[in-house]
């Protein structure tokens, strides 16, 4: 029997505030276990919490970057539950009333655009975290992360693959590092995915019953666990069984999904209206700065590459990766002749070097007059792009302009005509057998020719000039 | 001479001109602990008079508790244009104003930094807070003298501080009456001349209804008129500090000091703080005073409703117009209470749980086993009761017939007010049905106990302010007399009971054991 797959995501993304939601605490990734609290977010009696306005903004300008409906009037809840990750045995969350509802965000897929659904985006704070000792017999707790400002963007079950999931994780990333809403370093924990899936019948309108996978700490976990998930589903259902509803944990070492709880022990979180914080009223002048401080999107831009710039679109989706790439391009694009050739370097060359030495493109010794320069220096024939593979190393080790490192290396072609001829006289002279066999035919023997010019100029000769010439050359001897 | 019934502004003057000191009235009032409490029992921790701890509370240096919650400069972002930079804005005065170098005390659950704060519960034995309350360090700015924390009903839940984890408190009037609850201690502690003035807290009556039955003054502000900041938190949208003192007067002046906004509660109000002390004129012809006839339902004591229809009486004979008004939700109040509080408080209470400070059960086999043995040895049977019944009210399948439903009549009891004070400026009633009953009279009848907070309660539910005012004894007892007034129109409210106050001369009332003492001394 073939099944369809039903997936809904639930993403936990923390806010790039200064400081946490409800308190004056640094929100710092990596500091000493239990240095960033105070009486506030350690749940001493008698504090209260203080809503950040930054973190306010950022929710605000998230939900309205997923295309959400921004509610005029919302209110915090309490989350009740035991444990030790939660110093006042409640999460300050919001239930029924989020800041956000009815979003959407587009994903790239099968070369056509899907539109997932975006059912809310709320506000809520952070839990934190407890390290179990390798025998289980004590843990530890670490309460920095309490009260980190988060936002929790539940989609619609409109996600048919697992290859989707991660499509639409990466998008949301994309999206909100673009507004400057968090960094989303799902290896830091600041980006969180929780999925729910579930397998039908082809065909069958009705849900199957769901599990919910948690811990898919990165991108290829999200598809790998939702991966393994959809086939042991699958599996047990083509064999007659059935999917009890379950929350799973994603064990990368043993590639599979460990139950963590079943129905049954499911909480009641019992949650009533937070009586410590006013209810957040947002005026529409509010809500429209907020929505201008929203820059061109992910879609928007590659829509735009491939109009503008008439880019490939799969040249448009990776330089469009992150804002600070794009914004690159557009710099160098808007410098140079055939933005194509912008593309072919950033991708290739800059994208490489990236690679080989972990930076983000803002951490780069090149600025983007730098490389239009450099694509300058083609285009007018001044160097070949071999040198300019060179000359481009040295830019990003050194910073100089091209210019001045082609100057002082003395880089540049030799296009001189006449010291060209010279040159090609003392070649043609020295290798006979390579000219007789042009002049036999032997259009290979040309090459050989021209790579024999190119040693003696130490690659300084145009190409183009050279073949040209070494050929007129033979034929008019 | 004077004493601890001699009025703020007494002190004051005595201290302006040199007659006393505040080291002297601070022994004065040490004096009268040594003398008094071994009866009465009102204080759980004494407070030496050394400028280290007076630093500590102003949220000074480095041991002030939590740099970022010591001083006013700690504001949130986006909110500094709310902050105190040091000078006392709102009217509050600084270390020369009313207050300075006068004695006070506090109700064991306000967070004094450096001192043991319990809540009277034995789940916070020996704990002590790294932060202060706002009120306090106000007060402490202002240059006040604390002496110590006043026992109370565990957790403030309670109307006779026999809920106390310690011992209970005993009324100055006669020790084997309580003293009322939850502010008992804070209002045994004013009536028998221990203090000046005491900070309690008031979430159903818990100020008012102790003021009533010592014979002192209680003020209950306006929801949000008072920082809740380091008020360990009961019930927190009903939870306001407030002072008990021994004259409409002297409430004012306290206030004074306590209120404004604070950019550490979010539920505190940016509403301008007036001159609390301008309504004080004796004034109040044509003022108008409604009386509501669900305040004088049949369990009031026939005694209580003598007095308090005489005070009526005196009242319009003084210039007031006087009127029935209707309040006919008013029934309906304390059920709603007794599902929103305890709703509230099961959540509030849930931190402690031994993992971080307070009590910790021992020999607990897992984290469960310690939550749960923690909870039930360090928590009371009355605070129980109230986590029990308001985790049942939230619960799923619950929630919408018995918390909802009860944040729906609260909203009408909210308007049966709004709707009245179209037509009055303060309403009048009993503070309480009875007077001060005997210990151990209630304690194993949680329904009758409650039945004391019915006038007081709607007034919580509502958010609005009131103030309790001795008016006379009922058979040697005290018996206190309500004034509610508008939201945030405590000037109207002071004003009222002011020239109640000074027509029926009875404040301040001294119990027996504290005659007037005449001649010269201090
Ligand atoms: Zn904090």
């Amino acid at each position: 029997m073939a099944f369809e797959t039903v997936i809904g995501l639930e993403v936990h993304v923390e806010l790039g505030t200064k400081t946490k939601i409800f308190c004056n605490c640094a929100n710092e990734f990596g500091a000493a276990p239990n240095t960033r609290v105070c009486p506030v977010c350690l749940g001493s009696p008698g504090v209260l919490p203080v809503l950040n306005a930054e973190a306010l903004a950022l929710g605000i300008r998230a939900a309205l970057a997923l295309n959400c409906e921004v509610r005029a009037s919302s209110k915090f809840d309490r989350k009740n539950y035991f444990y030790p990750d939660s110093p006042k045995a409640y999460q300050i969350s919001q239930y029924d009333e989020p800041i956000g509802e009815r979003g959407y965000v587009e994903i790239v897929v099968g070369g056509g655009v899907k539109r997932i659904g975006v059912t809310r985006v709320h506000l809520e704070e952070d839990a934190g975290k407890l390290n179990h000792s390798p025998l289980g017999d004590y843990s530890l707790v670490d309460l920095n992360r309490v009260g980190v400002p988060l936002i929790e963007i539940v989609s619609e079950p409109d996600i048919r693959t697992p290859e989707e999931a991660r499509l639409y994780m990466e998008e949301v990333r994309s999206i909100l590092r673009y507004c400057n809403v968090s960094d989303c370093r799902m290896e830091e924990g600041s980006l969180r995915c929780d999925a729910n899936i579930s397998l039908r019948p082809a065909g069958q309108r009705a849900f199957g019953t769901k599990t919910e996978i948690k811990n898919m700490n990165s991108f290829r976990n999200v598809q790998r666990g939702l991966e393994y998930e959809q086939r042991r589903q699958a599996e047990a259902l083509a064999a007659g069984g059935e999917i009890r509803q379950q929350t799973l944990r994603w064990d990368e070492a043993s590639e599979r999904t460990i139950l963590m709880r079943s129905k049954e022990d499911a909480h009641d979180y019992r949650y009533f209206p937070e009586p410590d914080l006013a209810r957040v009223e947002l005026s529409a002048e509010y809500i429209a700065a907020r929505r201008a401080e929203i820059p061109e999107l992910p879609a928007d831009k590659r829509e735009r590459f491939v109009r503008q710039y008439g880019l490939p679109a799969y040249d448009a989706s990776v330089l469009t990766a992150s804002r600070a790439l794009a914004e690159y391009f557009d710099a160098v694009a808007a410098l140079v002749r055939d933005a194509k050739s912008a593309s072919n370097w950033i991708m290739g060359d800059l994208l490489a070097h990236l690679k080989v030495t972990g930076q983000e493109i803002e951490q780069v010794n090149m600025t983007p007059q730098q490389l239009a320069q450099l694509i300058g220096l083609i285009d007018d024939g001044t160097i070949s792009t071999r040198i300019a593979k060179t000359v481009l190393r040295d830019v990003l080790e050194q910073g100089k302009d091209p210019r001045v490192l082609i100057e002082e290396q003395g880089l540049a072609q030799i296009s001189d005509e006449a010291a060209l001829r010279a040159i090609a006289q003392r070649v043609i002279e020295a290798n006979p057998k390579s000219v007789e066999d042009y002049r036999a035919g032997k259009e290979k023997a040309l090459g050989a020719l021209v790579g024999q010019m190119m040693k003696e100029t130490k690659g300084k000769a145009n190409p183009q000039m050279v073949n040209r010439m070494i050929a007129d050359m033979i034929a008019g001897d | 001479m004077l004493d601890m019934y001699s009025g703020l502004r007494a002190l004051r003057a005595g201290l302006d001109a040199g007659r006393t000191s505040p080291g002297e009235l601070f022994a004065m009032c040490r004096n009268e602990i040594a003398r008094r409490d071994d009866g009465v029992k009102a204080f759980l921790t004494l407070v030496d008079d050394d400028p280290e701890t007076q630093r500590r509370l102003r949220g000074e240096g480095p041991d002030a508790g939590y740099a970022g919650y010591a001083a006013d400069g700690a504001a949130r972002e986006g909110e500094a244009e709310f902050a105190s930079d040091g000078t006392a804005p709102d009217g509050r005065s600084g270390s020369a104003g009313a207050l300075a170098g006068i004695p006070y005390a506090l109700k064991d659950n306000i967070c004094t930094a450096g001192i043991v704060t319990t809540c009277a519960s034995r789940i916070l034995a020996g704990y002590t807070p790294p932060h202060t309350a706002t009120a306090v360090r106000r007060l402490a700015q202002a240059g006040g003298r604390l002496l110590g924390k006043l026992n109370m009903d565990e957790f403030a839940m309670g109307s006779s501080t026999e809920n106390s984890a310690r011992f209970p408190t005993r009324n100055p009037w006669d020790l084997e009456r309580v003293p009322g609850g939850s502010s008992g201690g804070a209002a045994a502690a004013v009536a028998a001349g221990m203090a000046p003035y005491a900070l309690g807290s008031d979430t159903g009556g818990s100020i008012r209804q102790p003021a009533a039955y010592c014979g002192v003054v209680g003020l209950k502000p306006t929801y949000g008129r008072v920082s809740r900041f380091g008020l360990v938190a009961f019930a927190s949208s009903l939870d306001q500090i407030g002072p008990l003192t021994h004259s409409v007067a002297d409430a004012a002046l306290v206030l004074q000091q306590i209120a404004g906004h604070d950019p550490r509660d979010g539920t505190s109000a940016r509403v301008e703080t007036p001159d609390f002390s301008r309504g004080l004129t004796g004034d109040i012809s044509g003022l108008r005073i409604g009386v509501a006839r669900e305040y004088f339902s049949e369990g009031v004591d026939d005694g209580v409703r003598r007095k308090v229809e005489e005070a009526i009486a005196l009242l319009a004979k003084l210039g007031a117009r006087v009127r029935e008004v209707s309040l006919p939700h008013t029934r309906y109040a304390l059920s709603t209470y007794y599902l929103i509080a305890p709703a509230e408080a099961s959540s509030n209470l849930a931190r402690y749980d031994g993992v971080r400070y307070g009590y910790r059960a021992k020999d607990a086999d897992n984290l469960v086993d310690m939550y749960s043995k923690t909870r039930s040895e360090g928590f009371g049977a009355e605070v129980k009761r109230r986590i029990l019944i308001g985790t049942y009210a939230l619960s799923s399948g619950y929630y919408d017939a018995y918390y909802k439903r009860a944040q729906q009549v609260r909203t009408l009891i909210r308007r049966d007010f709004d709707e009245a004070f179209a037509d009055v400026d303060v309403i009048v009633s009993p503070t309480t049905p009875t007077t001060a009953f005997r210990l151990g009279e209630k304690v194993d009848d949680p329904l009758t106990m409650y039945m004391n907070d019915v006038c007081t309660i709607p007034v919580n539910l509502a958010g609005l302010p009131a103030i309790s005012v001795p008016c006379g004894l009922d058979r040697g007892l005290p018996v206190g007399l309500q004034f509610i007034g508008r939201m945030f129109d405590e000037v109207t409210l002071l004003g009222a009971a002011y020239v109640y106050e000074r027509a029926a001369g009875h404040s301040p009332l001294r119990p027996r054991f504290a005659p007037e003492v005449t001649g010269h001394g201090v």
